[in-house]
């Protein structure tokens, strides 16, 4: 099927690009170091109070690195001029969008594993229990970030003072996915189980499913020119 | 037909003022401060419309590709934003002697900020694109999203807090204040959406003027 | 040379916020024919290409290629079109190969490996075809970029001053290709600055000026000279 291989040769293609360059990944690595460190300065002696902001923190983190990844979405289209390639390329454009979210989530979702072992280790934090749940709470999260954030990044991408403009419009819109990840976050590490979260779940799930239902609809909109 | 629009509002402004500060009783425990609510719920609840108006006019611009419901939705941005604005304004003017504080994060406040902050973020988005019809698309489709988003808001932040007073015009069985309170309600809400119609209206006649200037 | 125009511009106006760039723009391509666009900087030749193109709608007025409005149906158009813009659209970061194969995918064409390197055989790209884009000269980017054109077969190609940047050799190299897209039918609309050598291509000479066009007339035997007068009489660039 045409549409799952353009798609497919735009996610390919991006990590391509990203595995030869290692652009983006190095950034957000380096970020996140940064952002532990920073942390670790400011919050690392009262482990009680570390405890308490722990869960805003990590995805305060995460969101940081969500903003600075997907804010370069079309940065290598825009870099090499090839913008005006994909607004000309014949057929349904949500193909493009899939393979750029495609593209974003292996991304982000290699740094937040990357981020969350880091604060594991230095933070001194007992994953273990709380892991499975995480990793639910960590993929309907980010999913939620990048549907929209692709959306937004393509909406910006030729805009004048973009790198302002993609947050402003990007964080209150996420506000329910922020909400339900750092209050589900919050209960998993105090040793709750999944369920007793579920209505967080169901939000993020409910939010992930209209996220990505709009901006597959409207991304062949933002793509017109 | 603006013309006519415009008296309206302003005569019932004017009746709204007058019932909120001579009709209306004077509050027993918060004392005249409360008479702001009678301007105060009004702005927010038009506002409430000028955001449901923008979504509708978004999507029909979407699908019929109609100048005129993108001047709608532009307009009623910006008159939604200000009202917005001064609903918060007034709502702090209220809180400060009411509570002891200009601002709380309690669900209906916070839910408010992130509808201002929508707006704003909308506008930007015109301000900041030059090619009218490129910036009538991409503000459709913001439009749409952040519609669609207000039923998730609400219900995240209102699981995280409650603290508001809990709604007494909008509680399903119906308005437990007692009528001296409703009927100034009532009026000023009317006024505040009138004057939301009005200020639209001139707006999308100035949008269209603009338009034609150029074409 | 089929008579009916395949490019049909019609009174086509086009405003950026107050400003009126084009102002009443009427031109017709017909296939196998090559126009040659020039006009002063800020002219619009750029804004004209970019409506024909699909990426900007006209405030006024009609575009249509091939029977299909550039307006109400873009896709239709972008099916025949083939456009060599400024920047070359290749990711430095791939190999020329690899570029191809991408928009070739992206484009929905069937093409297989075999055709990529045919095309990139055609464009004297072979021996480079593994290497990395960002290696390559301005010159080999602008044939790469032909390669990916023609891989599409287009109908009708775009080109914005295709031969900017170009050294002598690749400039006539280009020329030749472009004489053989011509001889296969596709009708060529190219905007130009230079009134060199490179202006034998065009079988016409418009110019832009005022938002119109003040000038269209077949190129016929007019020589560089002739055609700078031509020019500064219809516009306000003395050059």
């Amino acid at each position: 099927m045409s549409y799952a291989r353009r798609a497919l040769a735009v996610a390919w293609k991006d990590l391509a690009v990203e595995r030869r360059s290692k652009e983006t990944l190095n950034a957000l690595i380096f970020f996140s170091l940064l952002l532990l460190f920073v942390f670790q300065f400011t919050l690392g002696g009262d482990r009680e109070r570390l405890a308490a902001v722990l869960p805003g923190v990590l995805w305060l983190g995460f969101v940081l690195s969500a903003l600075l990844a997907l804010g370069r979405t079309f940065l290598v289209e825009r870099e090499h001029d090839c913008w005006e390639g994909l607004l000309l390329a014949p057929g349904d454009k949500s193909a493009i969008y899939l393979g750029k979210l495609a593209g974003n989530l292996a991304l982000m979702l290699v740094v937040e594993a990357l981020v969350l072992g880091l604060f594991a280790v230095f933070f001194d934090i007992d994953l273990g229990r709380a892991l499975p749940g995480l990793v639910v709470v960590v993929l309907l999260g980010t999913l939620g970030l990048a549907a929209v954030g692709t959306l937004f990044a393509g909406m910006t991408a030729n805009v004048r003072a973009r790198e302002l403009l993609f947050p402003v419009l990007l964080l209150p819109v996420q506000v329910p996915v922020l909400l339900a990840t750092v209050k589900a976050t919050e209960a998993l590490l105090l040793g709750e189980p999944l369920a007793a979260v579920g209505h967080w779940v169901k939000l993020l799930a409910a939010a992930d499913v209209v996220y990505l239902a709009v901006s597959l609809l409207t991304f062949d909109v933002v793509l017109e020119g | 037909m603006v013309k006519t629009l415009g008296w309206l509002a302003a005569a019932s402004v004017a009746a709204g003022l007058v019932m909120a500060f001579g009709v209306a009783p004077r509050e027993v425990t918060q004392g005249n401060v409360q008479r702001i609510m009678y301007v105060h719920v009004p702005l927010i609840l038009a506002s409430y419309l000028a955001f449901v108006v923008l979504a509708l006019a978004s999507l029909v611009y979407l699908v019929r590709r109609d100048e005129a419901a993108d001047r709608v939705a532009h307009a009623s941005g910006e008159v939604g934003v200000m009202f917005v604005g001064l609903g918060i304004a007034t709502g702090s003017i209220w809180g400060k002697p009411t509570w002891g504080t200009w601002w709380t994060w309690d669900a209906r406040l916070t839910s408010v900020a992130i509808l201002f902050v929508m707006y704003l973020g909308y506008l930007l988005l015109r301000g900041t694109i030059e090619d009218r019809e490129r910036a009538a698309r991409y503000c459709a489709v913001l439009g749409i999203v952040a519609a669609l988003d207000i039923p998730l808001v609400h219900f995240s932040v209102y699981w995280w807090r409650t603290l508001h007073q809990p709604p007494s015009l909008m509680k399903p069985g119906g308005f437990t204040g007692s009528s001296s309170i409703l009927w100034p309600l009532l009026v000023n809400l009317i006024a505040f959406v009138l004057l939301y119609a009005y200020f639209v209206a001139r707006r999308v006649r100035l949008l269209r003027a603009e338009a034609e200037a150029v074409a | 040379m089929n008579l009916e125009p395949i490019v049909r511009v019609v009174d086509v106006r086009k405003v950026f916020g107050l400003v009126p760039v084009l102002d009443g723009v009427s031109l017709e391509i017909r296939a196998g024919e090559a126009v040659a666009l020039l006009g002063a900087n800020g002219a619009g030749k750029t804004t004209l290409l970019k409506i024909l193109a699909t990426l900007l709608r006209p405030t006024r007025g009609t575009a249509t290629i091939a029977g299909h409005d550039v307006a109400r149906a873009p896709e239709a158009v972008r099916a025949l079109l083939g456009v060599v813009a400024h920047g070359a659209w290749v990711y430095d970061d791939l190999t020329a190969r690899e570029n191809l194969k991408f928009w070739a995918t992206l484009s929905g064409l069937a093409a297989g490996a075999d055709a990529v390197t045919t095309a990139l055989a055609g464009v004297g790209l072979e021996r480079a075809a593994d290497a990395r884009v960002r290696t390559f000269s301005a010159g080999m980017k602008r044939r790469l970029s032909l390669a990916r054109v023609m891989l599409a077969q287009p109908r009708v190609l775009l080109l914005d001053e295709p031969f900017a940047g170009l050294d002598q050799r690749a400039k006539k190299w280009l020329e030749g290709r472009l004489e053989a897209l011509k001889a296969a039918g596709a009708a060529l609309l190219m905007v130009t600055h230079s009134f060199g050598r490179e202006l034998g291509v065009a079988d016409r000479l418009a110019v832009l000026a005022g938002g119109r066009i003040a000038l269209d007339t077949a190129r016929g035997s007019l020589g560089p000279d002739d055609i700078q007068r031509l020019y500064a009489a219809h516009t306000e660039d003395g050059l």
